[in-house]
């Protein structure tokens, strides 16, 4: 196992610049989560890692080991794909042995390591079906068993969980973060789901138009993100009306800052909680899905979101005045 | 209810599929049927009022050794070209598939195309301008080479060969590349991903999954080529005589339309025969 390191890479499709002098390190046995909105280079850092593509400049280490001018068939990584790429010619068994078949690995160890690897994914008993005859959750069963049966130092996905359905993906997602834990391998994704990334990643990677917004623990980055952008695109932000800013407990100056404040620390009421920060607004509408509850309430014509558990949200007077409340370690400051 | 649904379901598949049943009734079925008729007859009812029904023309094939002999030197030619459209095909539908993108592959692809669009024996005579003695190929092989180059290639059979290749080769390679560009890139990406070589890929994935299209190429070149006779006649001169060349004779120059009616069924018989035995195996590599 080994970690990875990104070094200053940048990327050209053309004119375009897909990644702008991105540096960030991968740490050994690590689950990191690469999110960004479509474009904004996510993927193309992924095949970068991955060695599909070569970067004009900067270094990329797989452990000791400089790659950026090593082709793909040589860097020892194991790759999942969004529509899995399973060889619809082979067996489910010789999807696996693929990659230990390429390494001259001896006939007995590969049944041995196919076997033990399908164990581990839960497909023992599917050795001999073709790709064509598994549901959606088998084949990415398959997908992933076929990059982690050769040992890879680094085991990349791209947006592994995309083509399930929801049931099915969180389901992936625990069974996912299970197998990454159980061999210890540095794991890198992708993906645009930022609840899946919350959920799997123990590092997240946000970025935007090529460069690298902000990296850290998902709750370090979600509840001090380092601008605007992050605020809004990892979780939900109510951003305050600078007229509203006066009599309110800030932790920065207003002077060069913006504020926000997360859906669920809001609590609602009818009157004003004064040992507080509160806001006056007018409720929209409250909208019930089951044990939670979304109210979407206008504050000085800005529209804010409240997400907390129905049981907590006291009765309301119907569409009407209403009082927003937080505590006030919960605004969020980020430089305007 | 049901009994009603299904009715109507079964009045309209009728309708829908009539015009292509009529199409094949009209351009296959009945040329066929008439055909098969003529190769029954002993002599053709314009010519002689006498005329009967026998199965005599097919006799001849069987005491003739000459049509045997000639039927065995096509099967043996069309064999020759189809590897040699696979050979040249194949690895041409590959580059153009696999490597080259964008606006160069449509003008490749066009020029591939090409000779299916020039007249055939427009082809052929060109072919014999570049081939025959002291013609281009041996011209220019001689400007290019210090020592005296005498090929004389026309009338041969390695011109027949050069001659049906050129006229096939689009097949192979219409059905190659459609194959193979519909291997979707992730596939080849993680085979990539797992460490396989270029030629691990193109033996373990691309040609597997290519090999339906490939097939249908090499059947669509097989049999024209075993029937074919203007290749053979113009390019091959003496040596040119093969069983298409025959039934034409028949037909044509000799007037015994019976004869070639019934040579031409032995033909058909003989290569659905070669098909129905080849597919098992065919079917084996496929999966």
């Amino acid at each position: 196992m080994s970690g990875v390191e990104v070094q200053n890479i940048t990327k050209r499709f053309g004119r375009a610049l897909a990644l702008d002098d991105v540096t960030v390190s991968f740490p050994d046995g690590g689950f990191f989560g690469l999110l960004g909105p479509s474009g904004s280079g996510k993927t193309t850092l992924l095949r970068t890692i991955a060695g599909f593509h070569y970067p004009e400049a900067g270094r990329i280490r797989i452990g000791d080991r400089p790659v950026e001018q090593v082709p793909v068939e040589q860097r020892d990584i194991g790759m999942m794909f969004q529509n899995y790429a399973l060889f619809p010619n082979m067996s489910v068994a010789d999807n696996v042995g693929f990659g230990l078949r390429v390494r001259r690995v001896p006939a007995a160890e590969e049944r041995r390591r196919i076997a033990e690897t399908l164990d581990l994914v839960q497909l023992g008993g599917l050795a001999d079906r073709r790709p064509a005859q598994l549901s959606g959750g088998q084949r990415q069963r398959v997908a992933l068993a076929r990059a982690i049966v050769t040992n890879p130092k680094v085991l990349l996905l791209d947006e592994p969980l995309s083509a399930l359905d929801k049931s099915l993906r969180v389901d992936m997602q625990i069974e996912l973060k299970r197998i990454q834990r159980d061999i210890g391998i540095t794991t890198i994704f992708v993906t645009h789901d930022q609840e899946e990334a919350l959920t799997l990643s123990d590092r997240i990677g946000i970025l935007r138009a090529g460069r690298i917004v902000q990296v850290g623990p998902p709750r370090e980055v979600y509840d001090r993100p380092v601008d605007a952008f992050a605020a809004g695109f990892l979780g939900e932000a109510n951003w305050i009306p600078d007229s509203c800013l006066a009599g309110l407990d800030l932790p920065a100056s207003p002077q060069g800052h913006r504020f926000a404040v997360r859906p669920e620390a809001l609590a609602i009421g009818t009157a004003p909680d004064l040992a507080r920060n509160a806001l006056r607004g007018r409720l929209v509408q409250r909208v019930f899905a089951g044990a939670m509850a979304t109210c979407l309430i206008e504050v000085e014509g800005s529209p804010w979101k409240l997400v907390a558990r129905d049981r907590d949200i006291p009765d309301l007077p119907g569409a009407g005045e209403v009082w927003l409340s937080w505590a006030a370690r919960d605004t969020i400051a980020v430089p305007a | 209810m049901a009994d009603l649904a299904a009715a109507m379901d079964r009045r309209r598949l009728v309708t829908l599929l009539s015009p292509a049943y009529l199409w094949l009734l009209v351009a296959v079925f009945l040329p066929l049927s008439a055909m098969l008729f003529f190769s029954l007859l002993t002599d053709l009812p314009q010519d002689a009022p006498d005329w009967g029904l026998t199965l005599d023309n097919y006799g001849q094939f069987l005491t003739n050794p000459t049509y045997a002999t000639l039927l065995w030197k096509s099967l043996k030619l069309g064999v020759m070209v189809t590897l040699a459209c696979i050979l040249i095909g194949y690895p041409c539908a590959l580059v153009l598939a696999r490597t080259i993108r964008g606006r160069a592959r449509e003008t490749l692809f066009l020029l591939v195309i090409l000779p299916f669009w020039s007249n055939s024996l427009v082809r052929i005579f060109s072919w014999a301008i570049v081939l025959r003695g002291n013609g281009v190929l041996e011209r220019s092989l001689d400007w290019l080479l210090p020592f005296d180059i005498r090929l004389n290639l026309m009338f041969t059979t390695p011109a027949v060969v050069i001659g049906l290749v050129h006229s096939y080769l689009p097949y192979v390679i219409l059905t190659s590349y459609l194959a193979l560009q519909a291997i979707d890139d992730d596939i080849i990406e993680a085979a990539r991903s797992m460490g396989a070589s270029r030629w691990t890929i193109l033996r373990r994935l691309l040609l597997p999954l290519s090999l339906p299209g490939l097939l249908a190429g090499a059947v669509l070149v097989f049999v024209p080529v075993v029937g074919s006779f203007m290749e053979p006649r113009i390019l091959g001169g003496r040596m040119g005589t093969y069983y298409g060349t025959v039934i034409e004779d028949q037909f044509i120059a000799v007037y015994n339309w019976p004869l070639g009616a019934a040579l031409s069924f032995i033909l058909l018989a003989v290569v659905l025969l070669i098909i129905a035995l080849a597919s098992p195996v065919l079917k084996r590599a496929r999966t």
